[in-house]
């Protein structure tokens, strides 16, 4: 029993603001600005607006998927395949316009509907074949990883039409399309999650399965949509990178769930469900992003950033249970 | 003027005979204990009154209405609404949330987009609801789970009061909670009483079955063996009628003791 709870000081008030009015923790913001200025000091580069439009760039596609993954997550669930599904959707974009000399807009759509099948036959058999949405998302990581180098042989498919190849490399006003379409798209998914019914359902969902059920909550018709949705976000991101780099590569997302999944874990949504906002996930995307790119500045190897990020996963995840057992301690 | 009646009602799971023919009458605003052993058939029984089980024999008129053909959903709105010992809380949400949780009112945002949650409305709404019950709580944009099991227990009679109730079941309302929380429940109950809301209390706590009901129905082996005014009846005679018979005065002094 300690006596420090009877009058809580002025940071655990902002911790508790933060927590309830923005569904934010405090201490992924001041994560961020602390990794920022660290960068700042040990890189010339960091601190310019191409470089900060680089990090924007590269969270782009990493950050629809965490959207995706805060969706699935705070509803109790796990998307493992998020990675997968995005090479697979970049693969059959790229056949559909290259292959079968589909117009643009056909191929930029087959992106997002192949996605969202897959997302669609994840929900079918987590909900009706009552199979765990761990092993049916991870059977899907393998499946739609070697459907896309099935699809393309193995090899990368080039020469995307040049409507396709601007949503990639487009710069509107100087800002890169893809930036564009990833912040309209988090600002959608914020609203949804935040102020919709069906946002406050997902969580509620998350947070107490029999209680959803209980208020009328169509339960498995709602994983059913979520599933469906995160497939369809991946598919997002594989249009998104697959535009960027100008070409359908089956090795595209390649362990992207893992940044994803972290990305919204140090944004402060419950690894069990019940609590995340879009707005904390676009500040753990963007502390993935700038560690990223602050390594890549510096020269570091991509093995070590890989197990940075692994590293950072199991990090946000202890800090976040050690506080829900220090608020649960009476 | 009775609000509840049900007559002959059995039930059976497959060989298990659970229910053997109960009657049971409960009064407009009145608060009815039941009260009985592990196994009497108490959750059986209150399960086929909001409709989850169908009851194989007798009949169920609520309100001047047979409900018996009735589902769970029409019968909730026709006013029969059941607590449950979890409570079925989302303990994440806050507590508009939960009240509201499936009905969020909602409105256009900029007038243009639908489907848009009033939160203002509904935090108003909530906390218009904790007030009607004369209840406190520390904050109502804190997370549920963060409140008491008596706090926790308020905010679930507020859910059941959104759909306009006309009676209230309450499985084990107190038993998870701290001596000095029992007391705000039992308030809380005679609340709904003067509000001319039913309630069914079912408890394990004679104590608190004596100090809050106006009857006292026991069910013994699946049928209503004893109805006892609560004014005229006391301890012993409540624990002799839920083990039936023997010498009780040692259960009895428990029961008091405890």
């Amino acid at each position: 029993m300690t006596h420090e709870t009877a009058q809580p000081g002025l940071w655990a008030r902002a911790q508790r603001t933060s927590v309830e009015q923005l569904h934010i923790r405090l201490e992924s913001f001041i994560v961020l600005i602390v990794l920022s200025a660290i960068m700042a000091v040990l890189s010339p580069f960091f601190l310019s607006l191409s470089n900060f439009l680089n990090i924007l760039l590269a969270t782009s596609t990493i950050g629809v998927l965490a959207i995706a993954a805060t969706y699935v997550i705070g509803s109790g669930g796990l998307d493992l395949s998020l990675g997968s599904v995005m090479g697979l959707s970049g693969v059959a974009g790229a056949y559909v316009a290259v292959n079968l000399g589909a117009p643009s807009p056909v191929g930029l759509a087959a992106c997002i509907l192949a996605g969202a099948a897959a997302g669609y036959v994840n929900g079918q058999l987590i909900t009706r074949a009552f199979v765990p949405a761990f092993i049916v998302t991870l059977g899907m990581l393998g499946l739609a990883r070697g459907l896309a180098l099935v699809i393309s042989d193995g090899r990368v498919i080039y020469g995307l039409p040049a409507v396709m190849v601007y949503v990639g490399q487009g710069r509107p006003l100087g800002i890169p399309m893809p930036v564009i379409i990833f912040v309209v798209t988090a600002i959608f998914a914020h609203c949804l999650l935040a102020y919709s019914k069906f946002g406050r359902h997902t969580m509620a969902l998350g947070d107490s399965e029999s209680a959803a059920r209980a208020a009328g909550i169509r339960v498995e018709r709602h994983r059913r949509i979520l599933y469906t949705l995160s497939g369809a976000l991946a598919g997002l991101a594989g249009m998104l990178f697959m535009a960027r780099i100008n070409s359908g590569d089956p090795t595209a997302g390649l362990n992207y769930e893992l940044t994803a999944i972290t990305a919204a874990i140090i944004g402060g949504t419950n690894l069990f469900g019940g609590r995340g906002s879009i707005l904390g996930t676009m500040i753990g995307a963007l502390i993935m992003g700038v560690l990223q790119n602050g390594l890549n500045l510096l020269a570091v190897q991509s093995y070590y950033q890989q197990m940075a990020i692994g590293a950072v996963l199991i990090l946000a995840v202890f800090i976040d249970q050690y506080q829900v057992r220090k608020e649960s301690r009476v | 003027m009775t609000l509840l009646t049900l007559s002959g009602i059995r039930k059976s799971f497959g060989a298990v005979d659970v229910l053997h023919g109960v009657d049971l009458s409960v009064d407009k605003g009145e608060v009815v204990g039941l009260v009985g052993d592990n196994g009497a058939g108490k959750s059986t029984l209150m399960k086929t009154i909001t409709g989850i089980y169908r009851a194989d024999a007798g009949s169920i008129e609520f309100d001047g209405k047979d409900v018996l053909p009735l589902d769970p959903g029409a019968r909730r709105e026709l006013g029969i609404e059941m607590i449950y010992q979890d409570l079925s809380l989302a303990k994440q949400q806050d507590v508009a949330s939960n009240i509201f949780l499936g009905r969020e009112p909602t409105r256009k945002l900029f007038g243009l987009f639908p489907g848009f949650i009033d939160k203002a409305r509904m935090d108003r709404e909530a906390a218009g609801m904790i007030a009607r019950l004369g209840a406190h709580l520390p904050s109502i944009n804190r997370s549920v789970g963060s409140f008491s099991g008596g706090q926790q227990q308020t905010v679930a009679i507020a859910r059941a009061l959104t759909f306009n109730p006309k009676l209230v079941i309450m499985d084990e309302p107190t038993a998870a909670l701290a001596v000095r929380e029992v007391q705000g429940v039992l308030d809380l109950i005679r609340r709904l009483k003067s509000e001319g809301i039913a309630v069914i209390l079912i408890s394990h706590r004679l104590n608190d079955v004596l100090a809050v009901t106006d009857r006292i129905v026991v069910l013994r082996h699946g049928r209503a063996d004893a109805n006892l005014a609560t004014a005229r009846t006391n301890m012993s005679e409540v624990v002799s009628r839920i083990v039936g018979g023997g010498d009780l005065s040692a259960a009895a002094m428990h029961e008091q003791r405890g």
